[in-house]
């Protein structure tokens, strides 16, 4: 089995750097290559922000399988469940879960929701979705391929729910880019 | 594996930054959370420290799960850096952490702080990390906390805008000078922490990461860079920033927060810089 | 130039220097070890075990060696060191009823299987300053057996004959653990005892004086308080038994309480539970009176004492949490009454203008 971090107090810090500042700076990519071996179908950054923020108190749903998922179980120790409403970190690398279908937390217990970390094809924030809300001082662009086509449809029912809501952290390769549930997404035409 | 006990720094009997590594992966979920959630209140599993509670034992915890070793750390308490707790805390982490330190508030990636904002704007590449005693906004009119979280789910803050009413109907303005709640992102009540009324104004749509650590209460909460923080007022008694109005006598400074301090027994008052640091580089031709 | 409350280093170091100068006293005299506070202040490494939730003889009394007899102190010590300890696994629950006792007495009932035991007390001692303490120093011991005989508990006996309301059972859930989740309100029976087990026995024992004198409608009876070695048992699944890995000295006392009935529930005896560290039998029973005060309101009963309201009494039964808030108003404070100072006279100024 790939190893883990190489220096895992220092990795996992590198790497919530990166998570820190992704969901501070929404759109904004970072570089999170803290992790040299990921497992074969794993991006470095997403294997790298599980490894930093999972454990043995956080149900985990993951598509991914075998070498992959068995890697995932042990470096992070935490629990793999079926059914993706009970899950507090999720990991797709194919198909999204609808943004819907997991846990929002409560009115009174936002923070309870779900965290979904989505493995996309590229990120490029020099053109595409105009992100604006906290964290962006006028408006940040991204753009996203291997989304759902309707995947700002779905952001944009679940900012209406706020303070529930999910946050997603989109990987590719060794960067990352958060949208947490208060950024506001427009397509251009 | 996360699940196993972590290795220690080499030459300390501690975890690098002390917190062992779990205890660091919840604190920092809970920072995620926090980001997401501008001004909201997250409940975290709080650990003790070495440390009293009230000495900033929750601005600690939330230093030591983000710090890293290129980081340069500034700790100041009353804005000043040598005061005796912003000493211990600065000496507390160049021993667990190796990491360097500073008192130049241009030089620092995080700044630990207890009652103050620089007066220097803070930039993008900075981390402000508040020492907060109570994170309730509403404590003073409502101490149960199981009744404030249902007021912040409601979004009801009406408690804390009938006592602003009947402060301005009494004595003309609000009564609170320092820790004056705040409105973040049009949403969510906070407390500034015992911050004077004179920083609120740099909460707003600061470049900076702004987080909140409260130990004994077991809370954390942010503020996102660029994110609208308001203090409560009225649309007709808009909220004043308040300070000594008269000028630093060590630097001249007629805009900075100043520290009154009786100089004889004849009741003689001279002012100084809070903020020690931006004394010194007014000083500096 | 003169500036208040302000100082570095060396005022940290002059500070400690004079602290370990006066913990060691008269250097004339010879210096206590924590083998003899162990020894001869045992109640006090007891008092430092259970509010420092860490149940080791030696470090507690190293702990109140070097808090010069601060209890709190010694208890903050103790818990920062305990916070730095890797978490292993979760013990069994402790059997008190297999308690090797060495005391035990119930005030329900004159004698009882296993009869009563006085054991070490000070309950009939004449409180009279033993001035031959002081001059002949302390005389060694009898040797005192602990019971074998078997003992039930006293609350089992009320039980078996329907008086006792029967606590829920174990539903095999991991405990919960208040020292790594904030406490949650409502707050589950087991984080409540685990909070009150930490607390200040002063502080509960105020609270739970409070019920006796009508702030909470209290009518207790001390079914039994006993106090004893309990075998700590572990049962790692890798390992596929369970083996003891040693013994605990604790105190337990369980408070019966009447319980009017409702619509659904009979007329019956309640239970408070008291449950601490080594011999403490004050905090055992103040906090069995205030275990059964918190049940108000699950119990459909008027919950309108402070010994009743689940957030007032364990937000600060802790007096490691409350010490540290009330002294930290020792640190400097001026920048926030600065601006309390330009606040008041800003509003003297626009009553002046009035009058």
């Amino acid at each position: 089995m790939k190893p883990g971090f190489s220096d895992p107090v220092f990795g996992a810090q590198s790497g919530f750097a990166a998570l820190m500042n992704a969901m501070a700076r929404p759109g904004r990519i970072q570089d999170c290559n803290a992790l040299h071996e990921p497992p074969p179908g794993l991006d470095p950054a997403a294997a790298a922000a599980l490894l930093t923020l999972a454990d043995a108190e956080t149900p985990l749903w993951t598509d991914a399988e075998g070498e992959a998922r068995d890697w995932i179980a042990f470096h992070t120790g935490a629990p793999l469940v079926e059914d993706v409403a009970r899950a507090q970190f999720l990991l797709a690398t194919r198909a999204m879960p609808a943004l819907a279908s997991v846990d929002l937390g409560t009115d009174e217990t936002p923070q309870d929701s779900a965290t979904l970390i989505v493995q996309v094809a590229t990120l490029d924030d020099a053109s595409g979705w105009r992100l604006t809300g906290p964290g962006i001082q006028h408006e940040h662009r991204l753009t996203v391929t291997g989304l759902p086509a309707d995947f700002a449809v779905q952001w944009a029912r679940n900012r209406t729910h706020f303070p529930r809501g999910v946050d997603v952290v989109l990987c590719a390769g060794t960067r990352l880019a958060g949208l947490p549930r208060t950024t506001r997404i427009t397509e251009d035409r | 594996m996360n699940a196993m006990p972590p290795r220690n720094t080499p030459g300390s009997a501690y975890n690098f930054a002390y917190l062992d590594e779990a205890t660091k992966r919840m604190i920092r979920r809970a920072i995620l959370k926090a980001l997401a959630i501008p001004g909201h209140q997250i409940p975290f599993g709080a650990r003790e420290m070495p440390l009293p509670y009230g000495w900033g034992t929750g601005g600690i915890q939330v230093t030591a799960a983000i710090l890293g070793p290129r980081d340069v750390l500034k700790v100041i308490d009353q804005g000043a850096d040598d005061t005796t707790n912003a000493v211990s805390i600065r000496a507390f982490f160049a021993k667990v952490a190796g990491i360097a330190t500073t008192t130049r508030t241009a030089e620092a990636t995080i700044i630990q702080t207890r009652h103050r904002i620089p007066e220097r704007p803070l930039t993008e590449g900075q981390v402000m990390v508040f020492q907060v005693p109570m994170p309730e906004p509403l404590f003073r009119l409502e101490p149960r906390l199981a009744e404030t979280r249902r007021l912040h789910a409601l979004g009801d803050y009406s408690l804390a805008q009938v006592k602003l009413y009947e402060d301005i109907a009494k004595q003309g303005e609000a009564g609170t000078s320092y820790n004056h709640p705040v409105m973040v992102a049009g949403r969510y009540l906070m407390s500034p922490s015992p911050i004077p009324g004179f920083d609120n104004p740099k909460l707003h749509n600061s470049p900076a990461i702004m987080l909140f650590g409260a130990g004994r209460e077991k809370k954390i909460y942010a503020v996102p860079p660029y994110t609208a923080v308001e203090s409560l007022d009225f649309d007709d008694h808009p909220f004043r920033p308040m300070r000594a109005p008269h000028a630093c006598s060590a630097c001249g400074s007629t805009t900075s927060y100043l520290d009154e301090i009786v100089a004889d027994d004849q009741g003689g008052r001279i002012y100084v810089c809070s903020d020690t640091d931006h004394c010194r580089e007014n000083q500096t031709p | 130039m003169y500036v208040a409350v302000k100082g570095g280093e060396a005022a940290i170091e002059a500070a400690h220097a004079w602290l370990a100068e006066r913990r060691r006293g008269d250097a004339a005299l010879p210096a206590l070890s924590p083998e003899q506070i162990e020894q001869q202040l045992g109640l006090a490494v007891d008092r430092v075990m259970a509010e420092g939730s860490c149940y080791d003889r030696g470090l507690a009394a190293l702990a109140i060696q070097q808090a010069r007899g601060d209890l709190i102190e010694a208890a903050f010590l103790l818990r920062a060191y305990r916070n730095t300890l890797s978490r292993f696994a979760a013990c069994e629950p402790v059997d008190t009823g297999a308690m090797r006792v060495q005391r035990r007495i119930s005030a329900t009932y004159k004698d009882l299987p296993g009869g009563q035991v006085l054991g070490p007390t000070f309950d009939y001692t004449h409180r009279l300053l033993d001035f031959a303490l002081a001059a002949e120093g302390i005389a060694a011991p009898q040797e005192a057996e602990a019971s074998e005989a078997p003992m039930p508990r006293v609350t089992e006996l009320l039980a078996r004959e329907g008086l006792m309301a029967r606590d829920a059972p174990d539903d095999g859930a991991p405990p919960p653990d208040l020292t790594r989740e904030p406490l949650p309100f409502p707050t589950p029976r087991a984080l409540r005892l685990q909070s009150l087990a930490r607390g200040d026995e002063g502080f509960l024992l105020g609270m739970g004086y409070s019920t006796q004198r009508g702030y909470g409608n209290a009518h207790p009876f001390v079914a039994e308080l006993r106090m004893g070695e309990v075998e700590v048992i572990l049962a790692p699944p890798e390992l596929g038994f369970a083996v003891s890995i040693g013994d605990v000295t604790v105190t337990e006392c369980q408070m019966v309480n009447q319980f009017a009935g409702s619509a659904t529930t009979p007329p019956q005896f309640t239970r408070g539970y008291g449950l601490t560290m080594g011999h403490g039998e004050r905090k055992a029973m103040a906090m069995a009176l205030v275990d059964r005060a918190l049940m108000a309101p699950d119990l459909g009963e008027d919950a309108t004492a402070p010994a009743q309201q689940a957030e007032f009494v364990l937000l600060h039964a802790d007096n490691v949490e409350a010490t540290g808030f009330v002294e930290h108003l020792k640190l400097p404070h001026h920048v926030d009454f600065q601006s309390e100072l330009e606040k008041i006279r800003s509003i003297r100024a626009r009553w002046e203008e009035k009058a």
